[in-house]
This record gives structure tokens, sequence and C-alpha cells, in this order.
């Protein structure tokens, strides 16, 4: 009885909170923009990582100032790729605090 | 309560099962609701399994002997540490243990990446339940930790003696992290094969789970090291135990992994290597789960045989040929984006490295469960011991260090000779420097092995300071700061890369421990009545007095009856001086008597040993004792015969007069002394390891700020100066 009681209880709670997505409209485009940002934005830091990783390389000496150039290019140009899409994405709104 | 919980599994079952279910139909169908409504799902089964787990915790907490699990590992006299931690040591309360883990970890990685990746997460989350469902299947089916008594024992059995020891209860939970938190990386591999999306996003989104589960994992694996040292007697920490085994093969792919990773990410290279070894880490963390909790394999850690044994089988079968079989599908969109640039760079480093860990790994699995197939084949057991892995995995241990040090000095992409004779100039004149001190001033060269991993110690160090050398400079150049400020901010603004340093040095540390402490160690067994001496190493150990301690559980054993001995110890130069008390516990065997009578059952049960050790960072003296229990025969006979009958408060009387007669008649005793050079330096390298780890865990201040807030989009030279 016991038993029964807390698997009745527990699926009631159990669906009543899955069920809460499913209340909502369906994602307007907005939501998806904002995942793609989101995903852009943790692009945009990697590459900002990377870049700061090859300026730290070549001050300590590990490459030439001729492959550092390239490798520094390569990496700008490509962040600034981010940057476009990002930018492209449209006026961003202010995104909540996680 | 025991209802309770069981409601608490099904409905987490059925929980799971529709996570899957909804995270597919959302992919699928491109309806977004449902694919949140599946992470919901998530986040309600990590809550049904914490209150599980309350549940249990609670009956322990209270002695409830109607619970089996509870009667199986505690009662009413166990100390709460192991009423708390006694769970997991009980094949239900490890597999609740695993899947509560897997929840929780889900629920975080799912909740973290609820805005990205959103083709992936779907796949992954179905992956995730899917993996829930399987063990809470066993849960619920077959090993359930919610069966009761009808009627429940007046005792219980108690924890086993050999499992009280605050780093053994420790372990598991450890481990079990490690395993649990490769299974996201490997979900997330599985949904970026599944989408194609099979860039770097999935690595970027699960990279600190799969370090955290590294993390995890290794100090699991010390913890248990470290128990085996001091609980087992035998004096040593690693006995390529097959669980020992199961346990570093899934941290050596893991290894690999969080290497190969970095090359995806930096150059999207190595795509096909890194998918595979994250299906490799997490089959391999099933294994090992399956050895311990199948009884396959006749280990001290393997309490018992189980019914898991096929079903085990089955699913660890059905991830690896489901996920070979997807790689080879995907194999066109795991094309490599870059070429090697050149050989002298890190991501041929990189790739090296990776080939030494795999080699060790094989060699590790092949000495693990060749006994196993050979078994299988021929009928006849066998075994495959320590010298046999020693002898194949020292010299690629060797080369592993060897490669932690030069790792760090080459460059990405590519690297000019020049400037890698300026990066190893120092380093090399160190490891120089460390060999002509080490044949000049030791006996380092007794043991060429050693003698190379001294050297090769020496370099890792050596390299570590001059990346925190060089780099306080480049960064005094950049910034213009002082040094003590520039050494913070290097290391505040590049934790990843002084993280992982950190980690190699506390390697090269913990190597340096393994090589001296296996070929330099004294070992004496010596037989020895009170007043006598004995000579181990450097020291004089002199046996003073036997003890004996009867209901006194001073270090919270649960033991009734404890035999040990004083003894003084002395360094033969004359400086130093201690003693040391090694110790022996003895549990009381079931009552019923037994061969030996009411009394002898007290001295039949199991026995556990307490060793005692000096430690320092020069060297451990680290004793054992085996009481000779003879000179009690005569006494435990008499009192059988005389006093069997008497009421239990008597009985305790007389038990306490046999224990007493133990000292004082001062019987002979068999110690075993060790004294092993630098082995403090395992766990002083290990836990500079664990440090490393933190430091490249830990988040950015400005990453943190930034997700905090958003700004538009700002110009990337503006922010690159912000660094």
């Amino acid at each position: 009885m016991e038993y029964a009681l807390a698997l009745l209880v527990l699926a009631a709670l159990v669906t009543a909170f899955v069920a809460i997505p499913l209340r909502r409209d369906e994602a307007a485009a907005d939501a998806a923009e904002a995942d793609r940002r989101a995903e852009l934005e943790a692009a945009k830091e990697a590459k900002y990582r990377e870049i700061r990783d090859a300026e730290l390389d070549f001050r300590m000496g590990k490459v030439s100032e001729a492959d550092h150039r390239t490798t520094d290019r390569e990496l700008r140009a490509q962040a600034i790729t981010i940057l476009e899409r990002i930018d492209a994405l449209g006026p961003e709104q202010a995104v909540e605090a996680r | 309560m025991a209802a309770v919980g069981s409601a608490c599994l099904f409905v987490g079952l059925l929980t799971a099962v529709y996570a899957v279910g909804a995270s597919l139909y959302g992919a699928l169908s491109g309806r977004r609701r449902w694919v949140d409504s599946s992470r919901y799902a998530m986040y309600a089964l990590a809550a049904l399994l914490i209150t599980a787990f309350g549940v249990l915790e609670v009956a322990y907490l209270t002695s409830d002997l109607s619970f089996r699990i509870v009667v199986q590992s505690s009662s009413a006299d166990t100390p709460t540490f192991y009423k708390v931690t006694g769970m997991w040591s009980t094949q239900e309360g490890s597999l609740l243990l695993w899947v509560l883990l897997l929840s929780i970890f889900s629920a975080a990685v799912l909740r973290a990446t609820r805005r990205t990746m959103r083709e992936t997460v779907p796949y992954a989350t179905a992956v995730l339940g899917g993996i829930a469902v399987f063990f809470l299947m066993l849960s619920v089916f077959a090993e359930s930790p919610f069966t009761t008594f009808a009627n429940p024992p007046a005792q219980g059995n108690g924890l086993n003696p050999l499992l009280r020891h605050p780093a053994m209860m420790i372990h598991p939970p450890m481990l079990y992290s490690g395993y649990v938190g490769f299974s996201i990386p490997f979900a997330f591999a599985i949904g970026a094969l599944i989408t194609r999306r099979t860039g770097a996003d999935w690595i970027r989104a699960t990279r600190r789970f799969a370090l955290i589960a590294w993390t995890f994992l290794g100090f699991g694996i010390m913890l248990g090291a470290l128990w085996s040292y001091s609980e087992l007697g035998w004096g040593g920490y690693w006995a390529w135990d097959p669980v020992e085994n199961a346990s570093l093969m899934p941290w050596l792919i893991g290894t690999a992994f969080l290497h190969s990773v970095m090359v995806q990410e930096k150059r999207g290279m190595l795509k096909v290597w890194n998918v595979s070894l994250i299906i490799a880490t997490f089959v391999l963390s099933l294994l090992g789960t399956f050895l311990v909790r199948s009884g396959i394999l006749s280990s001290i850690h393997a309490f018992g045989a189980s019914t898991l044994g096929a079903p085990f089988l089955a699913f660890i079968a059905t991830v690896l040929v489901g996920s070979v079989v997807l790689v080879l599908v995907r194999l066109p969109s795991l094309r490599t984006e870059a070429r090697l640039d050149s050989l002298l760079s890190r991501e041929s480093i990189f790739v090296l490295n990776n080939l030494v860990l795999v080699s060790v790994c094989f060699v590790i699995f092949w000495g693990t469960f060749f006994p196993l197939i050979s078994e299988a084949l021929t009928g006849t057991e066998s075994s495959v011991g320590p010298p046999w892995f020693n002898q194949y995995v020292t010299p690629l241990a060797l080369v592993l260090v060897l490669l932690a040090g030069i790792g760090p000095t080459v460059a990405w992409r590519r690297a000019t000779p020049a400037n890698l004779r300026r990066s190893f100039l120092v380093p090399v004149a160190a490891a120089a420097a460390t060999l002509v001190l080490l044949l000049a001033l030791t006996p380092a060269a007794e043991s060429v092995p050693s003698l190379i991993m001294f050297t090769l110690t020496g370099f890792v160090l050596a390299v570590v300071g001059q990346e925190l050398w060089r780099g306080v400079g480049a960064r005094r150049t950049m910034a213009g700061e002082s040094p003590p400020v520039a050494l913070v901010r290097l290391v505040g603004r590049n934790r990843r890369r002084y993280g992982g340093y950190t980690v190699h040095a506390g390697i090269a540390l913990l190597f340096l421990g393994v090589a001296a402490s296996s070929a330099f160690v004294d070992q004496r067994d010596v037989r020895l009545r009170p007043g006598q001496t004995s000579e181990v190493g450097d020291y004089e150990v002199t046996y003073r007095e036997p003890t004996a301690r009867f209901l006194d559980d001073e270090s919270g054993t649960g033991a009734p009856i404890t035999f040990g001995a004083v003894l003084d110890v002395r360094h033969l130069n004359g400086g130093e001086r201690f003693t040391l008390n090694p110790a022996r516990n003895y549990y009381a065997a079931s009552e019923g008597g037994g061969p030996m009578g009411a009394f002898g059952r007290f001295f039949q049960g199991e026995s556990t040993t307490e060793v005692d050790v000096r430690m320092g960072v020069r060297r451990d003296v680290w004793m054992a004792v085996q009481p000779d229990l003879r000179a009690l025969i005569d006494p435990i006979k008499e009192a059988n015969r005389r006093f069997a009958d008497l009421p239990g408060d008597a009985q305790a009387l007389v038990l306490a007069a046999i224990v007493e007669r133990y000292r004082s008649d001062s019987p002979p005793a068999t110690f075993r002394t060790l004294v092993s050079p630098m082995i403090a330096w395992i766990w002083i390298g290990g836990g500079v390891v664990l440090l490393g780890a933190l430091l490249a865990l830990w988040p950015t201040t400005g990453a943190r700020e930034r997700r905090v807030t958003s700004v538009y989009a700002a110009r990337l030279g503006r922010e690159l100066s912000r660094a």
C-alpha cells in the first residue's frame, strides 16, 4: 500500500515537472538565435585563448617571429569570422544571468 | 521507508525511459519543447535518486535492520563514518551510487548546455538516459537496495574489516565519479557523430567534465594505493591486481583523450582518434565496474560473485559495437581539417604521447585478461604477476615522463631547431647535473631504470620551472608588471596551460617515488621475542613489549581484540629515534562456536593489519606484525571447558583475561619491516597532480563575468587587450 502510494505521488510529481516545457509555446526563432549566439561566443572565447597562447609562446621564444606572424594572422582572421557571424545574428538582447 | 526508496527507483526508471524517448522525438521532429522536457526528466531523475540515496543513508544511520543491505554491511556498533559510507561496499549500494552520480553529472551538463548545441544535445541526452536505464533496470529487477526482511535479524554483520579505513571508503565514490564522468564526453561524442557536428563544439562543452572525471578517477586510484600501503600488511601500494588495473586503464586512455582533444580544438585534427579514445575510455570504465561487480576475477575487491555478469557484458558489447559502427559510418565527417605542419611540433608529441599511453593500456589489458581467456580456452588457471607488468610498463613509463618534459617546450604547428635548442638547453643541463650528482653521491646506478627516471624527473621539473620563468619574463615585457604580480597573472590567465604543467610536475614526482621505493627498498621479515633486536636497512629495531587491547577500539575499526607490539627504532648513525606500534585486529567468527569453541571464535574470524609507518620525505619505515597466538590455545581450551555457559558479561571478563595473557606471557611475534626510500613522493606527487587539475579546472574571472552579462559584440582588439 505504501509502495503504491509512493509510486503514484512520485509519478504525479515527475509528470507535472516534465510537462512544464510542453505547456510553453514552441520556442521562437529568438531562442534558436540566442543558442547560436551562445555557441559562437564560446567559440570566440576559445579563439581568443588560442591567440593569447600563441602570443605567449612567441614571447617565450618557442616559435620564430615569421611563424608567429603567420599563425597570429590566421587565428585573428578566424576570430574576425566568428565576430562577423555573431554580428550577423542581429542586435543582441540582454542575456539573463546564468 | 523502503517502499519510498523502491518507488523512487521504479519511477526513476520510467523517467529515464521517458527522457530517452522525449529527446529522440524532439530531435527527429524538431520540436524543441520535447527536448527541454527530456532535460527536465533528467533533472527529475537526479532528484529521485538523491531521495532514494537519502532513504538508504537514513536506514544506515538508524541501523534499520529491516533493510537487507544494512544487515550486510553495518551494525548498531559500526562507527558513524562507516555507517554513512558502508552502502557502497555492497553490490546494490554501489549500483545505486553509479546511477546517482550519472544522474547528477547528466543534470549538470544538460543544464550547462541548455542554450548550445541544439542538434547534438538531444542525442547526448538519449545516450545518458539509456545508460541510466541500464543501471536502473539492474537496480530495480536484480539488485535492489531496498529489499527488506519480514523478520529483521537482531544484529547486522558490520562492515568488512578490510574496508574500515577512511581511504577505502572514499575510494569508491571517487572511482565511480571518474567512471561516470567519462560518460558525459562519450554521450556528446555519440551525439556529435549522429548529427555530423564533429567539430570542436562537443569537446568544448564537455572538456571540463572529462577533466573532472580524470581527476576523480586519479584521486580514487591514489586512495586505493594508499589504502593498500597502509592497510593490507604486505608493504606495497600497487600489485597489478586485476581490479587495480581495471581502474588504471580508463585513466590512461582518458589522459590520452585530454591531450588529444587539444589538437582537435586548435587544429581540427585527430577527430577519429578523439572519438575512438573517448569510446574506449567509457567502455573501459564500464569494464572496470563489471570486473568489480561480476565476481569474474578473484581479487580482494571482488566481494562475491553476482548475477550481473551477463547483463553487463551484453551492455558493454552493445555500447562498443554500436559506437564502432557509428564511427565507421561517419568517417567522412571526421576528416581532418589541417595537416601536420612539422614533426617538430606539439601535435606530433601529443600523437606520440597517445601511442605510448595506449600501449601501456594494451599491456595492462593483456596482462589482466589473458588469464581469463587462457582459463576459458584451456581450463587451466594462470596468472600474470608484477614482474611481467613491470617488464613492459617500466620502459613505456620512462618514455611518458620524457614526453611530459618535451611536450611543454615544443610549440604548436612548428618548432625550429634553433628554438628547440634554446628551449632544451637549461632542462637538459639540469638533467645532466642531476645524473652526475646521482652517480657521485648515491647508489642510484644500481638500478638503471630508476637512475633514468630520476634524471627525467630533473628534466621535467626544470622544464616546468623554465616555463614559469620565461612566462613571467614575457608577461613583464608585455605588461610591465613586477615579478610576483607577473607570476600570479601569468598563471591566473593561463590556468589550463599552467595547470597542465603542474600536473606534469606531479607525475614526475610520483614516478620518482615509485622508482626509488621499488628499486631501493630494504625489507626484512623476522621473528622476535621481546628484547630482541634486528637490523633493516640503516635502522635497528628492538621489540620492546607486546600490547593487548580488549573492547578498546582506539582506531575506530570495531575490532573487539587487538594484539600489537611496541618497537624502538634507531637509525644506525645514531640521530633518529622513534617508536612504532603495529597491531593486528581480530574479529569474532559468527556465533555457534566452531572448532575453537565459544571463546576461540573471537580469534577465528577476520583479522586485519594495523601497520605503523614513520613517514618522511627521504624514507618511510613501515612495519606490520603477525602475533603468535599459539600461546593462547591452552587458556582458550580451558575457558571453553569451564566458562562456556556463563552469561555474556561474565564471558567478557574471561575473554579479557585471555587477551591479557598475551601481553603478560610476551610470546614472540613475526614482524615485516620495510625501509622504503622516497615513497612519500608518490603521495606528494599525487597531491601536486590534484592541485594542477584543480588549477586547470578553475574558471577564469573574465569568463564568469561574460557569462553573467552580455555586451554587444566587442571588437577583437579591445577584448583581447583586456587580457
